[in-house]
């Protein structure tokens, strides 16, 4: 089969790799007919995330059809279109069972603090991804659904990270009416999450970025207020002042550990990988809050540490609420609202890469040309 | 004298949109308004039905020996089997796993040297196959022609302050590496 390959920093290719095989009775081998490059990728990509291996295949966001079964799986027949969460999970742990699927204590050898993710380095337990023709998708009566009928393919592979986790993100706000609610990150997660805010009745959403295409989006999109950050000396000033100096009730970091705008923090985090990340939206997520106010983190941070500015979040009085988004947790709710026509996950779909193209795809979407926001993978068997 | 900003007192001077505005502009308002309505409301809920039929899940044999963080109490039943530990950046992937917690500095520090050291490992391994490492193929670097590289990059975007230094992280070992091959050949040459 044909499938991306990782070979080092800034470098992939796709190589002809053997098909996946099932090596646990609950296995199921997927054919992936649609994938994703996810903002998170990029981290790997740079060779940012621990224990990323070369020859490992990336991607997490996929939906395919059922090529072959484990004995003991009962669910799922060759044949079926699924879609699949990207976190790998057991469903019967001490953590899957009070429904912390992105906790899961079973399926990462690597890592007691992550759970298991499709193609995410071996800190998450190094399974391959979906950007490839196959991958191997563990506890198949556990994470994968069937896709429904009603249901567009491309809105199903978003549904498998970028809008469950910016949905997630805006209920770790824990939002009540008329909050103000910042986002910080106009990338697909932020411009979900901005969208999501609403549905928990923000009275106001502000998105923050330096990207004006995205920031264009966001306006359009998600309904938002958008404010450049590079068009401001001190961005944390400029949205105490749009705040009447009170700060927002909510901040959202959905950027993570490549955050720009700090050059110091950036440049250590992301080129010299002297960080877990970059924390620059997250300090300003602290600073631009109001006291007593909550900070929601979806944005993906490695695990070395990062010079987060902890003083101000305990003087403020903050609550501070992170995970990885348990995604399946989220779908019966989301599919509703996709249904109403409250949420349109495939209007930020801008590119439609073939694999045999991923390279590309993977630079474009890390510098940022093109417009880009979510590039799909268009598998070349599908 | 102006109003005092509003955090001096205790209510906001502008109140916010109403409710019906709100609903016209914006499709969904507010219908997650009540947590309960919020899928990972309350954050633990036992009881869900994940679709596990076990208690303890099969164990995926190990068919050879997979490092683990110390932090677990034993393999876990199921794992990935991509990328198998091999050379000096398994050696020391292999060291680091097996000495440091995941709470340890060096923990980390030794895996992202090993992922440095893998690279290096792989681009000369690959200068002995039929298909050596490409840099140009593989950075993607022609989408900067099909992907408008120029005018993507115009505007207010702070990335361009430091974008200068990618060329030199993705393309400067390889320039040092071919500068000491020369410094090598030559030497060799001097010396017969
Ligand atoms: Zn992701
Ligand atoms: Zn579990």
């Amino acid at each position: 089969m044909r499938a991306m390959v990782y070979r080092g920093p800034y470098k992939i290719r796709v190589e002809e790799k053997d098909i996946p095989k099932i090596e646990h009775p609950n296995d199921a081998i997927i054919r992936v007919t649609t994938g994703a490059i996810c903002g998170s990728d990029l981290h790997l990509y740079h060779g940012m995330m621990p224990d990323t291996r070369v020859g490992t295949t990336f991607g997490h966001e996929f939906a395919g059809v059922v090529h072959q079964v484990g004995s003991s799986v009962q669910n799922l027949i060759p044949g079926d279109r699924v879609m699949v969460p990207f976190n790998v999970y057991c469903g019967s742990c001490w953590f899957c069972a009070r429904g912390l699927y992105s906790n899961c204590h079973n399926v990462n050898p690597n890592a007691t603090a992550v759970g298991g993710i499709y193609g995410y380095s071996h800190t998450c337990g190094g399974y391959d991804g979906g950007q490839a023709e196959f991958v191997r998708v563990p506890f198949a009566d556990v994470g994968p659904s069937r896709i429904p009928d009603w249901m567009d393919e491309e809105d199903a592979v978003l549904l498998t990270d970028a809008l469950p986790t910016g949905y997630f993100g805006a209920q770790l706000g824990d939002i009540v009416e008329g909050d103000t609610v910042v986002v910080f990150g106009a990338g697909p997660v932020g411009l979900f999450a901005a969208k999501s805010a609403w549905l928990m009745g923000a009275g106001r959403v502000i998105v923050v970025d330096h990207l004006d295409y995205r920031l264009e989006k966001a306006r359009s999109f998600a309904h938002a207020e958008t404010f450049n950050f590079a068009e401001y000396d001190d961005i944390v000033v400029h949205l105490k002042k749009q705040t009447d100096y009170l700060g927002a009730d909510v901040v959202i970091d959905a950027v993570g550990a490549e955050a720009d705008g700090n050059f110091l923090q950036h440049v250590t985090a992301t080129k010299f990988k002297l960080q877990g990340g970059s924390p620059v939206a997250l300090n300003w997520a602290i600073d631009s809050v109001r006291k007593g106010g909550t900070v929601s983190v979806v944005g993906a941070y490695g695990p070395i540490f990062s010079a987060v500015k902890f003083g101000d979040a305990l003087n403020k009085g903050l609550t501070l609420r992170m995970n990885q988004c348990p995604v399946k947790r989220q779908w019966p709710r989301l599919f509703e609202h996709i249904r109403n026509g409250y949420l349109k996950p495939n209007e930020l779909v801008t590119h439609r890469i073939p694999l045999e193209h991923i390279a590309e795809g993977y630079h474009m979407f890390s510098a940022k040309l093109d417009n880009i926001i979510k590039p799909l993978i268009i598998s070349a068997t599908a | 004298m102006t109003e005092p900003a509003t955090p001096y007192r205790a209510r906001k001077n502008t109140p916010p949109e109403s409710r019906d505005a709100l609903r016209a502009r914006i499709p969904g308002w507010g219908v997650d308004l009540d947590p309960k309505d919020r899928p990972s409301f309350p954050r633990e809920q036992p009881g869900i039905e994940t679709g596990a039929h076990w208690d303890f899940p099969d164990r995926q044999p190990e068919a050879q020996p997979r490092e683990r963080s110390i932090e677990h109490a034993m393999l876990p039943p199921v794992f990935g089997t991509s990328a198998p530990l091999k050379g000096a950046s398994g050696a020391i992937r292999r060291y680091a796993y097996r000495r440091y917690s995941e709470g340890r500095a060096a923990h980390w520090l030794l895996l992202i040297g090993a992922d440095r050291v893998d690279a290096w490992e792989s681009h000369l391994k690959s200068l002995a196959t039929l298909r050596p490492d490409n840099p140009v193929t593989e950075t993607g670097i022609g989408s900067e022609f099909s992907g408008n590289g120029f005018k993507s990059r115009a505007g207010k975007r702070v990335d361009v302050n430091h974008s200068w230094m990618d060329p030199a992280i993705v393309a400067g070992p390889w320039v040092l590496a071919g500068l000491g091959a020369v410094a090598v050949v030559r030497a060799l040459r001097g010396s017969r």
